[in-house]
């Protein structure tokens, strides 16, 4: 009976589990350290992304543009740091690169909020048109060519390695830790689920609703330009093609997580499982030689029925 | 086009609660029948049973002489029994047309195929309309109408059906004074052709002009039925409210210091809700605001709370002037509101308890934005014990609660965040009598300790009981002030209904 109660609650948890355990046994070369240790630098670009996501949905809003965004910041690190590295040197030019790219989406974010706020325009609407807005910039930016002007040394912040454990992951640790606090210990944090449950009510409450979700946009606008920064270095270039994509990717893990996607429902962690669920299964099934169509189908399905499975046991929670 | 309406021992039981007990009575064909009763009186339940919505569960419905039985309201529409509801159930975007015939267009056959026979259905409905005296188009999308134009489609809509017995539940809730008239004309026309109509409605001033006879409700039972002609608008008030119609309730003693208000309003004004609201609030006060539905009663409540924004006047708070209030600045200040529909907007569902008792509190138990669940517990716990809240467990989700436990909770939220002022907007409402006391009980308590209250109910009863003072709103306008030691039920009645 507890091992029911205990899989009612945290199903996704106990699919990673299984899925784990059988990869190990089935998957050559899943369980050893390198693979283990590249799975995790796999996740942490879009999960950095998915930890702000999970604000965004929670707070019933949804950020389409998070993929172009990713390119975007790449570039315009990658344009500044062209621009400053024979009047500063490269180090200073990337910080400014980096903080330029973060102000940037952190201000897109917050006109994304601004735009619902008053002209109620759906954040569908408005993210869609800024995946495309971000996606042309960077083009226009690079002018169709990556910029390679970053030194050699700064591949360390993507590919590099800190005590065995591959730069990127303290990142994505570092992320999780602001986001779990923010959402679980700060007034911002908990403002989310009553905005995203009610708004009327959180309204009425005396919550400024619409700082929250702005707040929210902005947040994972700085997170991006994070996560761009990170692609940038490991690739070592500014690429207006980087991170195509992402966007639905990262909408999956929050989903798959167990966030509703009506808002006002979700946990932190439920986007960590998430994360590495999605990178679980996409590693183990490259190391089982499944084809990539294959792969394609059994990703989607898995997303409808990890859903599938959230509602179902939600269900059952809510009669007890 | 006529039927005579035949009920005997009528009777509908919901769970523990009787709602229509053995109601026996004879409609006349082609008369404008006015049914009247507070609410709960049963009088939806009767006009339910006629129209298919529920099923007796006893009794027997004779359209004719004929015994009928309405599985669902399309079994009472093949009867001939046509409905026009509270609400306005038509499709905005779709046009007159399309709205009169939705779901039944008519169809002709175009190379073999049935397709829609748009020129016949314009005709038919502009042959409807014509005939009822309505000059609209037939190709107008519904939502460029106005709110009377709109009442006025339903009904063409209802005759599209050829009724024998029409009912009407409250059709005039949402219109201006010239659109009633116009409803009316078309009313009169209707019985002239011999169609029986139930008449719900509030508004007792309608009665005069428009119903035959009045049917009077109360607990579920047939109390009387008189001609309009012979009775009075008090003997009807006295059958709606019974031996209570004359009590006074008995008071606790009040003493207040009136010396300066806590909270003044001047002048305030928004187009189309109310005009020129003018009151004071003292100190631990319980105010009233009586009124019919459409009164503006709560329109004045959420304007000062800064829910919806007002066009003009002025509102004090100990003195000082509040420029602009929005619900954040309100609840700064220390102004609370519950607001009437607490299930669609007075909780977030999905949330626990717990969280649902700390929400407006989130400001005032963080520091510097940090909070943890441990600041919040001495305010759900002080709530869940203060208001006697019965619950299994805080985290539990706030929709398990019953409807009086859930209304505690909203109020809870609010006095979490130690209010000075208060606003309950029909606390009351779809709670039981138990709770119902309760909440009243809450009201006096925290007044005692110094609240300053404003209530809000339709039920009359209720504010005499729990006020200290009541005023008086007719459409947006305050008439004035009533001592609730000194005001029966059906003087306040008359009072919301014709004026002081």
């Amino acid at each position: 009976m507890q091992i029911t109660r205990l899989f009612q609650r945290y199903p996704m948890e106990f699919i990673l589990l299984a899925i784990y355990i059988y990869l190990v046994i089935a998957a050559p070369g899943f369980a050893s350290v390198d693979n283990q240790l590249n799975v995790l630098r796999n996740v942490t670009m879009q999960g950095i992304i998915a930890f702000g996501m999970t604000m965004i949905i929670i707070s019933g809003e949804i950020d389409l543009s998070v993929g172009s965004g990713v390119a975007f910041a790449g570039c315009v690190t990658a344009w500044v740091t062209r621009a400053l590295t024979d009047i500063t040197g490269p180090y200073f030019a990337i910080a400014v690169g980096t903080l330029c790219a973060m102000i940037l989406l952190f201000g897109i974010g917050v006109i994304t909020g601004k735009l619902r706020q008053h002209f109620q325009m759906p954040t569908l609407i408005t993210t869609l048109g800024l995946l495309t807005v971000l996606s042309g910039a960077a083009n226009l930016i690079t002018g169709g060519f990556p910029i390679t002007s970053f030194p050699r040394e700064f591949s360390f912040l993507g590919s590099g390695f800190l005590w065995g454990i591959p730069f990127p992951v303290y990142v994505f640790a570092a992320v999780f830790l602001f986001v779990y606090f923010l959402m679980n210990y700060t007034s911002f944090g908990r403002a989310l689920y009553a905005v995203g449950g009610n708004l009327e009510a959180a309204r009425l409450s005396g919550i400024d609703v619409w700082k929250t979700k702005t707040l929210a946009f902005g947040i994972t606008g700085v997170f991006t330009a994070i996560a761009g920064v990170l692609i940038a270095s490991q690739i070592l270039s500014g690429s207006a093609t980087a991170a195509r994509g992402w966007e639905l990717d990262v909408i999956s893990a929050v989903v798959i997580g167990g966030t509703s996607i009506f808002g006002g429902k979700g946990r932190i962690h439920g986007t960590l499982v998430g994360v590495l669920f999605l990178g679980i299964i996409v590693n183990g099934m490259t190391l089982l030689n499944v084809s990539e169509y294959w792969q394609l189908v059994v990703r989607g399905m898995l997303i409808i029925g990890a859903v599938l499975l959230n509602h179902m046991f939600d269900k059952s929670l809510v009669k007890h | 086009m006529s039927a005579v309406v035949e009920t005997k021992n009528l009777k509908k039981v919901y769970g523990s609660v009787v709602a229509l007990d053995s109601f026996t009575h004879t409609f006349d064909k082609g008369r404008v029948h006015a049914l009247m009763g507070k609410n709960g009186s049963g009088k939806s339940t009767l006009v339910n049973v006629m129209a298919g919505v529920v099923e007796p569960t006893e009794g027997d419905l004779l359209l004719n002489d004929k015994s009928v039985s309405f599985r669902s309201p399309a079994d009472a529409l093949r009867a001939n029994v046509v409905t026009v509801h509270q609400e306005l159930s038509l499709v905005p975007e779709l046009t007159v047309t399309e709205n009169i015939f939705l779901g039944r267009m008519p169809k002709k056959s175009a190379f073999g195929l049935p397709v829609i026979d748009w020129r016949g259905a314009d005709k038919a409905t502009a042959a409807l309309l014509e005939d009822m005296g309505l000059d609209i188009a037939p190709n107008t999308p519904v939502s460029q109408l106005s709110v009377g134009q709109q009442q006025t489609v339903e009904i063409a809509k209802a005759m599209s059906f050829d009724p024998s017995l029409l009912l009407l539940d409250e059709p005039t809730s949402a219109l201006a004074t010239k659109e009633v008239e116009m409803l009316f004309g078309l009313l009169r026309r209707l019985r002239e052709r011999g169609v029986t109509m139930m008449y719900i409605s509030h508004r007792m001033s309608e009665l005069a002009e428009i119903a035959d006879t009045v049917t009077v409700l109360r607990d579920g039972q047939h109390i009387g039925s008189v001609e309009m002609q012979d009775t009075t608008n008090q003997e009807i008030v006295d059958m709606m409210f019974g031996s209570v119609a004359n009590d006074r309730p008995a008071r606790r003693a009040k003493k207040l210091d009136t010396t300066s208000p806590i909270l003044e309003v001047k002048n305030l004004t928004r187009a189309n809700a109310f005009r020129d609201v003018s009151f004071k609030l003292y100190k631990g006060e319980v105010l009233g605001i009586a009124g019919m539905l459409g009164a503006g009663r709560s329109e004045v409540l959420r304007a000062i709370f800064g829910a919806d924004k007002f066009d003009s006047g002025e509102i004090y708070v100990e003195g000082q002037r509040i420029l602009k209030p929005d619900p954040r600045k309100a609840s700064s200040i220390g102004i609370g509101y519950t607001p009437e529909n607490r299930k669609e907007i007075g909780l977030v569902q999905m949330q626990s308890i717990h969280d649902n008792l700390s929400i407006a509190s989130l400001r005032k138990n963080a520091t510097n934005g940090v909070i943890t669940r441990r600041a919040e517990q001495p305010g759900v716990d002080k709530q869940i014990e203060q208001l006697q809240i019965k619950i299994g467990h805080a985290d539990d989700p706030v929709s398990s609660l019953s409807g009086g436990n859930q209304q505690k909770v909203v109020i809870g939220n609010r006095l979490n965040t130690e209010p000075k002022i208060m606003f309950f907007d029909e606390p009351s409402r779809g709670v039981d009598v138990h709770a119902k006391q309760q909440i009243f009980q809450i009201i006096w308590e925290q007044a005692e300790k110094g609240l300053s209250s404003i209530f809000v109910s339709t039920e009359l009863e209720e504010l005499l009981e729990v006020c200290d003072r009541i005023i008086v709103m007719k459409e947006g306008q305050m008439l004035g002030e009533l001592d609730p030691t000194e005001t029966t039920i059906t003087d306040l009645y008359t009072a919301c209904m014709e004026g002081l």
